[in-house]
């Protein structure tokens, strides 16, 4: 069995599986059950001066009869007391020793920074993540995300923090920024053992069209959430890649947003995160998820050759780079596989209209099989994306006699690049 | 075991359900709603957690789902293809209330399962050894899970099997275009692989090994064998070539070759009556009817599989009670006659086949104290605990009759029994 045992900024945990500050983590009740489904950790939802939330808080995107592909809220920090958050924190704790358990933070002044993380210490935590990430309500406040788009905030505050703290720090970055990178080294110049990323994007999720208010509806109005859930994949994917990758950053990344499955959370730790974290599949679906996420793991691993998690997690980001660097000399086309291919012919449709116009029907009109016209293909991939037979369209390298040439050699070098396709 | 003969009759049948591919089966997982407390779980009397498992093929993780449907169900390949998931899982599952179609549990259970038998994936492995021993009556669905589960908790493992084919009526009864012969011990030789299980075949229990044999033999005794012999009917003609029991016709049609008569009668029914009329039509019968004492309504036969004969081309005959078997020339049957309301009415056949029950075999176990027979099944509490210490029975002889699921359950359940009470609750 490959072992899966997680270290995050030297917060160690059974499995890099944990759960993200949300209600997931509300009380230690649910973090008890949570951790006997398998959680390797979890991220207290965030403590603070207690507020009072709204009804509705909550909205979802459903698609083709799938809800919550994307999601959003408009929930605040913790409403619970919290005397009440430190006494469940420590008994946790006492219960189960080698899960992680982290107390998300978010106060404003220095004096409560230094008190909040005393007496998160004193109950047992083995780590603190400084929530400067939450795009609604608390950012009114001046705390959440307007602390996470100001580097020089971010750094001040991450290095009281830093100063008050026997235990790790991890600071947790919102995705409303334009480059999340300045942001990421704000707070390693504050001191903080490592970031989790993404909080959630700042979004509406619908209209209420037949009383025009936007959602969730509380009353007669609404304001704007936090958006999450499987739809905000990519953007998580980009921002921990784009920092795992930057020089000179080189802290643990504890990746989130959007993690539905097992390939999710290895995706995010082969583009540079330690491990990951989930909140909106687990409202969503519950605490059960965590198995399959656990076995898939372990016997994509296993088939790998992996044995632990330090084997894989960065491996893919040497090969995320910039556009400029890009072979420009790599060709494919698409290749139709005749015998899976069930005729509906959306490829078509999608190259006609959002393409380059070179798949066409058969000859034949008996046969509804379409034809690719390999000479306009322009290896776009968009039939492929529409296809809904997997396997059905490949795109396939094609031997064109040009070596290797990026656009950065070809400007600075004047290497020799292809013939345009489709650019008539 | 001996090699099947390569000119079964059986082989002629395509599967009714075809296999799913990848795509098939990703598409139908995600549909899954992946209940919570969910009851299709409920209705599946080995407990699968299904959601589990189809949403682990939706993932990608069809290794795990695999483990998922083992470790509740050890005989889950035959399983996915045999149940009537109809009436059990599918039958229940929450999208019936929506009135779209349910999932297909059974298919997506094979889609996983038969990927496990491809690549060779195993999970179990024997626990270490207990020194106790326990022999099981009968290589059914019932004993084999039974001694599977036996193996995992270290206990050694004895079956005693009549017949040199394993399996039981997976192997020997089951209609070939849910699962043939070969299939089955496919599942036998998957199941017997967590190692240890001795099989000693040819031997009758207590014929060939007497009670005190086993008594003095193993610490614990399963009894697993099923029903016997189909009943007959005691009417004028019944000796005659070409009337015969449907089980009986069944086996021989899947363990070798047959001759297909021109036109064939099944009286009868309930389930076996139903499978045997498309059975005789799969191998090539001209004629075949269905004759049942009720109508329509009253058949004790699946609904959805006598749809299915229907559509095949089955005739049927209702309210028609049996009064004599027709001689023919040379001994051999040429039809039935029934009186119906409307009068008497004789049905030429060539082959008549009785699907009116089978035999029960507790009867046999009444000569050991303690253990109690009602109406030929044995009677066992939970855990399949007969009345006699260190007996226990499932599957068929113990429930009646009802499925393989129901034998696997069972037969899983009185060994955790067998297992608290040879380790004292450890
Ligand atoms: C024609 C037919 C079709 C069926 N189709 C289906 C179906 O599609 N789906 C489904 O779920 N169920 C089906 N069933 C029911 C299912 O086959 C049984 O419920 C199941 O096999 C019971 O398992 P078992 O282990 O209790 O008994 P069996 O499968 O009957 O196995 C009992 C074993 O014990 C052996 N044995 C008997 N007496 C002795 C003895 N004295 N000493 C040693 N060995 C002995 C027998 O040879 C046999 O191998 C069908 C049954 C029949 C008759
Ligand atoms: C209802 C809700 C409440 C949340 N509350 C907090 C919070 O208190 N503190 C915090 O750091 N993040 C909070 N988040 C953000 C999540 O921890 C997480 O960063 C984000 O949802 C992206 O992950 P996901 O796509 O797996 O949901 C909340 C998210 C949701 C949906
Ligand atoms: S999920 Fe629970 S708390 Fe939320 S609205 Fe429904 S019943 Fe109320
Ligand atoms: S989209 Fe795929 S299945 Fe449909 S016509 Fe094109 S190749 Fe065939
Ligand atoms: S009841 Fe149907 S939808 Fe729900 S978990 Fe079971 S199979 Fe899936």
């Amino acid at each position: 069995m490959p072992d899966l045992t997680s270290n995050c900024a030297a917060i160690v945990s059974p499995n890099p599986f944990w759960l993200a500050s949300a209600p997931p983590t509300n009380s230690g009740a649910q973090i008890m059950r949570a951790f006997d489904a398998g959680w390797g950790g979890a991220v207290w939802k965030t403590l603070g001066q207690p507020i009072q939330n709204v009804s509705s808080r909550f909205g979802a995107i459903r698609w083709k009869g799938a809800s919550g592909v994307g999601f959003n809220n408009i929930e605040l920090i913790t409403d619970r007391p919290l005397e009440t958050n430190f006494r469940e924190i420590a008994e946790v704790k006492k219960r189960f020793p080698k899960n992680a358990v982290i107390v998300s933070l978010m106060v404003e002044t220095r004096e409560e920074w230094k008190e909040i993380i005393a007496r998160s210490i004193d109950a047992g935590a083995d780590g603190l993540e400084l929530n400067f990430g939450c795009p609604h309500g608390m950012c009114e406040r001046g705390m959440g995300s307007a602390v996470g788009q100001e580097p020089k905030v971010n750094e001040r505050i991450t290095s009281w923090a830093r100063e008050f703290s026997t235990i790790p720090v991890l600071v947790k970055l919102t995705p409303n920024v334009g480059d999340i990178r300045p942001h990421g080294l704000a707070a390693k110049r504050g001191g903080a053992h490592g970031v989790s990323l993404i909080n959630t994007i700042k979004s509406i999720i619908g209209v209420d069209l037949d009383r025009m208010v936007p959602m969730p509806r509380v009353g007669g109005a609404s304001t704007n959430g936090g958006y999450c859930g499987a739809a905000v994949r990519p953007i998580a994917l980009h921002m921990v890649a784009a920092l795992a990758r930057e020089p000179g950053f080189g802290i643990p990344i504890s990746g989130i947003g959007g993690i539905t499955n097992w390939r999710d959370a290895v995706e995010f730790m082969v583009l540079g995160a330690a491990n990951v974290q989930v909140c909106t599949e687990v409202m969503l679906r519950g605490y059960r998820i965590v198995e399959d996420m656990i076995e898939g793991t372990s016997s994509w691993m296993r088939e790998r050759g992996f044995q632990r998690l330090d084997d894989f997690i960065g491996s893919a980001v040497p090969a995320y780079t910039e556009w400029g660097d890009l072979d420009l000399n790599y060709e494919t086309v698409a290749k139709i596989d005749a015998s899976t291919c069930i005729g509906c012919q959306l490829c078509m449709v999608a190259c006609h209209d959002g393409a380059h116009q070179c798949i066409h029907p058969s000859p034949d009109p008996a046969v509804r099989v379409p034809v690719v016209d390999e000479a306009e293909c322009v290896g776009c991939n968009l039939c492929q994306i529409v296809c809904p037979v997997p396997g059905c369209i490949d795109l396939v390298p094609v031997e064109n006699g040009f070596s290797p040439a990026t656009w950065n050699d070809h400007v600075h070098g004047g290497a020799a690049l292809r013939p345009k396709k489709g650019a008539h | 075991m001996e090699p099947l003969p390569e000119d079964r009759a059986e082989a002629v049948f395509e599967d009714y359900k075809l296999p799913y591919g990848d795509a098939q089966a990703v598409v139908e997982a995600t549909r899954c709603l992946y209940c919570f407390d969910a009851p299709c779980i409920k209705a599946c009397p080995t407990g699968i957690d299904i959601p589990e498992f189809i949403r682990k093929i939706a993932t990608g993780n069809v290794e795990g789902s695999a483990r998922t449907i083992f470790s509740s169900n050890i005989l889950g390949m035959s399983c996915a293809r045999v149940c009537p998931v109809e009436v059990l899982c599918v039958g229940d599952c929450v999208y019936n209330h929506l009135e779209v179609p349910p999932i297909q549990i059974g298919r997506l259970q094979r889609y996983a399962t038969d990927k496990a038998y491809a690549a060779g994936w195993r999970f179990f492995e024997a626990g270490p050894d207990t020194g106790r021993s326990v022999g099981l009556i009968g290589a059914g669905p019932a004993s084999l899970a039974a001694a599977h589960e036996l193996r995992r908790m270290g206990h050694r493992v004895v079956i005693y099997e009549r017949r040199d084919v394993l399996g039981g009526l997976n192997s020997t009864g089951v209609a070939p275009y849910k699962m043939k012969s070969d299939r089955a011990l496919d599942e036998v030789a998957w199941v017997l692989g967590i190692g240890g299980v001795e099989v000693r075949t040819g031997v009758r229990v207590p014929e060939d090994v007497s009670y005190d044999a086993l008594e003095r033999a193993h610490d614990a005794v399963f009894i697993g064998v099923g029903l016997g012999a189909d009943r007959l009917l005691a009417l004028p003609g019944a000796d005659l070539a070409g009337v015969r029991g449907a089980v009986a016709w069944i086996e021989e049609m899947k363990l070798g070759p047959t001759v297909a008569p021109r036109r064939a009668v099944v009286i009868g029914g309930g389930n076996t009556a139903v499978d045997a009329v498309r059975e005789l039509v799969g191998v090539g019968v001209a004629e075949v009817t269905l004759a049942y004492r009720g109508d329509e309504s009253r058949m004790s036969g699946y609904a959805h599989e006598w749809d299915a004969a229907k559509k095949s081309g089955v005739r049927a005959l209702w309210s028609a009670t049996p009064t004599a078997f027709l001689p023919g020339p040379g001994g051999a049957v040429a039809g039935v006659r029934f009186t119906r309301p409307d009068g008497v009415v004789d049905v030429p056949a060539d082959l008549v086949l009785l699907a009116i029950g089978q035999e029960k075999l507790g009867d046999r176990f009444a000569a050991l104290d303690g253990i109690t027979i009602d109406g030929g099944t044995i009677v066992v509490s939970t855990g399949g605990a007969t009345g006699r210490p260190r007996w226990y029975a499932g599957g068929d002889c113990a429930n009646g009759g009802k499925e393989v699921v129901n034998a696997v359950a069972e037969g899983r359940d009185a060994a955790r029994a067998i297992h608290l009470a040879l380790t004292g609750g450890s």
